[in-house]
């Protein structure tokens, strides 16, 4: 409990952390203690916890390497059940008291893991292992490998049950949005914000101020190096302050200003076209229960005028064997570690190096009291005044020596120092062994580019730095150090400039840049050294030459990748993973392709980095699904008659948005449900609820005109009062969409379309209008929503009808089929149209929406004497298929002609329309393409699922390939004719009634026997009623 | 994303448009006449030029009009907007 590597404070207030509150929370069981302010890596490395994790493929002991979201290694679950979160990086997670966490991929513990094992049978696995491993038997895959490597790879468990916490999402605009709030985001943004521009600020840290909170207080960095210039304290003096109280000096002026928005824990993801970028902010700790006022996770929508990328840059380790262990630390890590957090990560410390920074960490090492065992720098010549102040401390440099290897089981105990040969090509003497607990590693710094390319910005490999710079580009400034910059006060140049500069362009005058004045010690070049030699070939011995720890693929790998052809950053990257999984490579890319340009033996720059796509770093789906799951995941349309339906105990279906009543089960299953109600409808009368039929207006004096072209068939003398049932195809001449129109005046028509096809008809519709049609007097209006619709259809419909408009002429000489009456039917103003769907005597009630439920209960109620049933969607599916009515989507699917399905008399061959040309074109005529026919099956009761595909009789158990020569498009139990009914598109079929074929269903083939779709009253004597 | 300029309502965001494929793709006078090679070319082939397009756009979630759009294809940056029977500026 008593955080024994915990420091006591600097000579300035703590940085972050709360002393006087503790926070208790448990890693893998053990009871532990933090501070507010502490990350969970902080917290376990104050409590002396390095080993967090076993690696993914080999479940190797590891580490935490890093201090922020670049962490490869240690990756933990949070909370339990459904608030169970898996594989967070300890470095991004926030503690708070009660914190819960677990190492994951590990059985049965972190200390001990049984899947180490894979670690001895790695030669046996390598880059390309699944490739390589598994063709040929599907039974050893299925039975042996699969279920092997699913318990041994990947990382946490997924959560016991859906997530029961709030997401939501923000839309801003802004005039400048700067992503990243360190010394050059806080630059940018308080000299934007000054000129009276909108800021957003972001950051993915707890605290703003990046790698400001790393330098400890000034006075105490004085104290520690005791000297006047030109090294005064290794860290940056700015404005007489030290990092941290700069940084909080400007967020208090941040923060008192109205047009700034400030986003800490914000992290900006994706970065688009137009300045279009996304954000997520963490609200509430992961497994802490969120509340509909204060969502858990937020994501941002920004779209700004300008962007300023102030992202900075990640320390990149070094390549050599076994750099794995727990105990290997970046230099930068550890300087936060110990100046940010206050923690010791180690007392005898050997440090690795090839550029000046490890220096720095050296120096807060040694003012923390830390014993430092040397420092190896693999320069020949190592100097400025950083090694200066190293050397004068009394700390031993070995200049042109390098680690080449560590021991250590669960924690490193050593590290073998060896002298590099002249260029690093190899060893010139034997290894030494210096017994260490933590060795620092420092290889140079990645700038962040990842928003910059994700934005199609372009790199550049720059050789001094030994790094890949952001080019210049229109849509956003690059600033700091993800722009390669260094030094802070160039870096608070280039904000104060880049922050000036955007707010000239949004029209606003920030002035002249006060700079800061800041007093830091040089920076010096590095020098780069990828890949340490070892004194063996690469590739053979047992050791280890990490290069991606989270994906376990050392230099090995990639030299095999190469060897194997994989020559591409690109194909060497999927085929050894390099950069993939939960830190998508932030420490190892540019080490990776360093290697591989190594290996090619070309420039760096000529190999280049992979793409980098959203996101920066994971976001969860429930953060990008907001509020819209469950009820609010897709709108719900109700039709004006949807209480009846819920009262009569519906089962609904989902058509588009639409909820349909599918069936009435009246205590009986869907079966016998559907059976009643298609035999009310055949015998007696049945209703249904035909509102959600889309329903368009169209007016004009050119509609006749419009419709000819639209529709297949001919529309130019249709008298006002006649129904006529057209088909629309596209101009690929493939049936688009069927329905009946209307003609309810001289420039006036009602069109109906498919439920589903509402939208996409009416859309299609404007389109011509608008643009090939320009000159037709033709208006559309969907009118859907302004009619609820009542389907009588049985043949008591008529004396159903009769009952409600004793006024109506109802004979069927009066109010013939394919004719619409204006009548009042129970008292309200109505249209009804005679058209029929199921074969049967059938009327189609139209009234004003709000009196939909008026009109089914009169119709309900007129109809009890006649025992009415309401019928649903399934019902009426099954009677339009005994009378082989296509249903458009179901027996088509976009490559199906009018001919194909039968519909020729609904195809005019004198009058140009869409579609027309298309129809004539020779595959649209050659005989053997799929048509519409009925399926009889042999056996009554066998039921053939939709999709089934259709072969010659008896060849179903041949062997492959065995030709298909249709599919079945729908089946049904058919009442009326007490067998199973399909119908299906066959090749050539029309010509092959009563031929035998057979459905394909597996396991079982059905002998079926093609007939006419139309199975129930060929003659259509039921359409006029008794 | 794109932000796409309606010619009727202004700057929008592109979720709110629908997209229309190549503009200015002259209909035949008489289709008929044309061989199934000729039609099929009128049909389906469409550019796909890297750089100047012009494209046509309909505002479906604002004024539902169509019009046509010069866009880069690798810039994305629009340059002109303007009426589908207008010539491309």
């Amino acid at each position: 409990m008593s955080q024994p590597y915990r420091l006591p404070p600097g000579n300035d207030q703590d940085a972050v952390i709360d002393r006087s509150l503790t926070l208790r929370f448990t890693f893998n069981g053990k009871e532990l203690s933090g501070h507010p302010g502490d990350s969970l890596a902080s917290a376990l490395l104050a409590n002396g916890v390095h080993l967090v994790a076993r690696s993914f493929k080999y479940h190797r002991p590891r580490g935490i390497m890093a201090a922020g979201v670049e962490e490869p290694n240690a990756m933990v679950q949070l909370g339990r059940g459904a608030r169970s979160t898996p594989n967070l990086k300890a470095t991004e997670v926030a503690l708070y008291d009660g914190l819960s966490a677990q190492s994951v991929n590990v059985f049965p513990g972190v200390g001990f893991d049984a899947g180490a094992i894979a670690g001895s049978l790695s030669r046996v696995m390598p880059a390309g292992f699944y490739y390589k491993t598994f063709f040929g038997s599907p039974f050893l895959w299925h039975r042996l490998f699969e279920p092997l490597i699913r318990r041994a790879g990947g990382w946490g468990k997924a959560p016991t049950g859906p997530d029961p916490d709030y997401y939501d999402r923000m839309h801003e605009h802004c005039d400048v949005l700067v992503a990243g709030g360190g010394a050059a985001g806080l630059m940018a943004a308080r000299t934007a914000a000054a000129s009276g521009a909108r800021v957003v600020l972001a950051d993915e840290g707890e605290v703003f101020g990046g790698r400001l909170l790393d330098a400890g207080s000034a006075e105490e960095q004085r104290g520690a190096a005791m000297r006047a210039e030109p090294v005064d304290g290794h860290h940056p003096v700015i404005e007489g302050l030290s990092g941290p109280a700069w940084a909080r000096r400007l967020l208090d002026d941040l923060a008192r200003r109205e047009n700034v928005r400030l986003l800490p824990r914000t992290t900006i993801f994706g970065y688009y076209d137009g300045n279009y970028m996304t954000a997520l902010q963490r609200r509430v700790a992961a497994g802490q229960p969120s509340s509909a006022v204060k969502s858990r996770e937020r994501l941002w929508h920004f779209r700004a005028r300008r962007v300023i990328l102030a992202t900075g840059a990640h320390e990149r380790p070094l390549v050599f064997a076994n750099n794995d262990r727990p105990g290997i630390m970046l230099a930068g890590a550890v300087q936060a570690y110990l100046n940010r957090w206050r923690v010791l990560p180690g007392k005898q410390v050997l440090l690795f190096t090839n550029n000046h920074r490890a220096y720095g960490a050296a120096l807060d090492l040694l003012a923390a009291g830390a014993r430092i065992r040397a420092v190896c720098d693999s320069r020949a010549d190592p100097g400025g005044p950083l090694v200066d102040a190293v050397r004068e401390a009394g700390v031993e440099i070995r200049a042109a020596q390098a680690v080449t290897d560590t021991r250590g089981r669960k924690r490193i105990s050593g590290a073998a120092v060896a002298p590099l040969a002249p260029g690093g090509s190899g060893l010139a003497g034997p290894a030494q062994w210096i017994a260490c607990d933590l060795l620092v590693v420092s290889g140079g710094m990645s700038p962040a580019v990842h928003l910059h390319s994700q934005s199609s910005g372009k790199l550049k490999y720059d050789s001094a730095q030994s790094a890949f710079l952001p080019e210049p580009s229109d849509s956003h400034a690059c600033i700091g150090a993800c722009n390669g910059t260094f030094p802070v006060h160039e870096a608070l140049r280039e904000g104060a400039e880049a922050g000036r500069r955007a707010a000239k362009d949004c029209g606003f005058d920030a002035g002249a840049a006060d700079l800061p004045e800041v007093r830091e010690t040089p920076a010096e070049p590095p020098s780069p050294l990828w890949l340490v030699p070892d004194g063996k070939p690469r590739g053979k011995g047992k050791s280890k030459h990490f290069v991606d720890l989270q994906n376990d693929t050392t230099a090995a790998d990639i030299r095999l990748a190469v060897q194997e052809g994989f020559q591409s950053v690109e194909h060497m990257k999927r085929y050894t993973l390099t950069g993939f999984g939960t830190d998508q490579g932030k420490t190892s890319n540019i080490n990776g392709l360093a290697i591989l340009a190594e290996y090619l033996g070309e420039p760096i720059a000529d190999v280049g980095t992979t793409t980098f796509r959203p996101p920066y770093t994971p976001v969860t789906f429930a953060a990008m699904g907001g509020r819209d799951r469950g009820e609010l995941f897709d709108p719900a349309r109700l039709t004006a008659i949807h209480e009846r339906h819920v009262a009569l105990g519906a089962r609904f279906e989902d058509v588009g948005q639409w909820k349909r009543p599918w069936y009435y089960p009246a205590g009986e299953d869907m079966r016998s449900a559907v059976a009643r109600e298609c035999e009310a409808v055949r015998q007696r009368v049945g209703a249904l609820d035909a509102s959600t039929l889309g329903k368009i207006d169209i007016q004009g004096p050119d509609s006749a005109e419009f419709l000819n072209r639209v529709y297949t068939n001919n529309w130019l003398k249709l008298p006002v009062g006649r129904i006529r049932y057209g088909i629309m195809c596209r101009d690929d001449g493939m049936v688009f969409d069927d329905g009946t129109t209307s003609r309810i005046g001289e420039q006036r028509y009602l069109m109906t379309t498919t439920t589903g096809n509402a939208a996409v008809v009416l859309d299609h519709l404007e389109e011509q209008l608008q643009t090939e049609w320009r000159g037709l007097r033709v208006r559309l209006t969907s009118v859907t929503e302004q009619w609820a619709t009542v389907g009588v259809a049985g043949p008591d419909s008529r004396r159903v009808l009769q009952k409600l408009a004793p006024a109506a002429d109802c004979s069927a000489a009066g109010f013939p089929f394919l004719e619409w009456r204006d009548a009042t039917v129970a008292g309200i103003s109505a249209r009804v149209f005679r058209i029929s769907f199921t074969g049967e005597l059938q009327y189609e009630i139209n009234v004003p929406w709000h009196f939909g439920a008026a009109l089914w209960d009169a119709v309900m109620e007129a109809g009890e004497e006649f025992a009415i049933a309401a019928y649903g969607t399934e019902t009426m599916h099954v009677l339009r298929a005994e009378k082989g009515f296509i249903i458009v989507g179901q027996e088509t699917d976009g490559t199906q002609t009018p001919h194909d399905l039968g519909l020729d008399w609904a195809v005019s061959d004198r009058k140009e329309f869409i579609g027309r040309r298309s129809l004539r074109r020779t595959d649209c005529m050659r005989e053997g393409r799929k048509q519409l026919v009925g399926l009889l099956p042999k056996d009554c009761l066998a039921s053939i699922p939709e999709g089934t595909q259709l072969v010659a009789s008896g060849s179903s158990g041949s062997s492959p390939p065995v030709p298909m020569q249709g599919f079945v498009t729908s089946n049904y139990w058919s009442t009326a004719l007490q067998s199973r009914i399909c119908l299906a598109l066959v090749q050539g079929g029309r010509r092959r009634h009563g031929e035998w074929i057979e459905a394909a269903v597996s396991g079982a083939p059905v002998p079926v026997r093609i007939c006419d779709p139309v199975f129930y009253d060929r003659e259509g004597s039921r359409r006029d009623g008794a | 994303m794109l932000q796409i300029p309606c010619p009727w309502c202004g700057l929008r965001e592109e979720v709110e448009f629908h997209y229309g494929g190549q503009a200015h793709i002259a209909r035949p006078e008489s289709p008929q006449d044309l061989t199934d090679g000729q039609w099929a070319e009128f049909l389906f082939m469409r550019d796909n030029p890297k750089g100047e397009f012009a494209e046509r756009w309909m505002h479906a979630a604002g004024c539902r009009r169509w019009f046509n759009v010069r866009r880069h294809t690798v810039t994305h940056r629009i340059t002109a907007v303007y009426e589908p029977d207008e010539k491309a500026p």
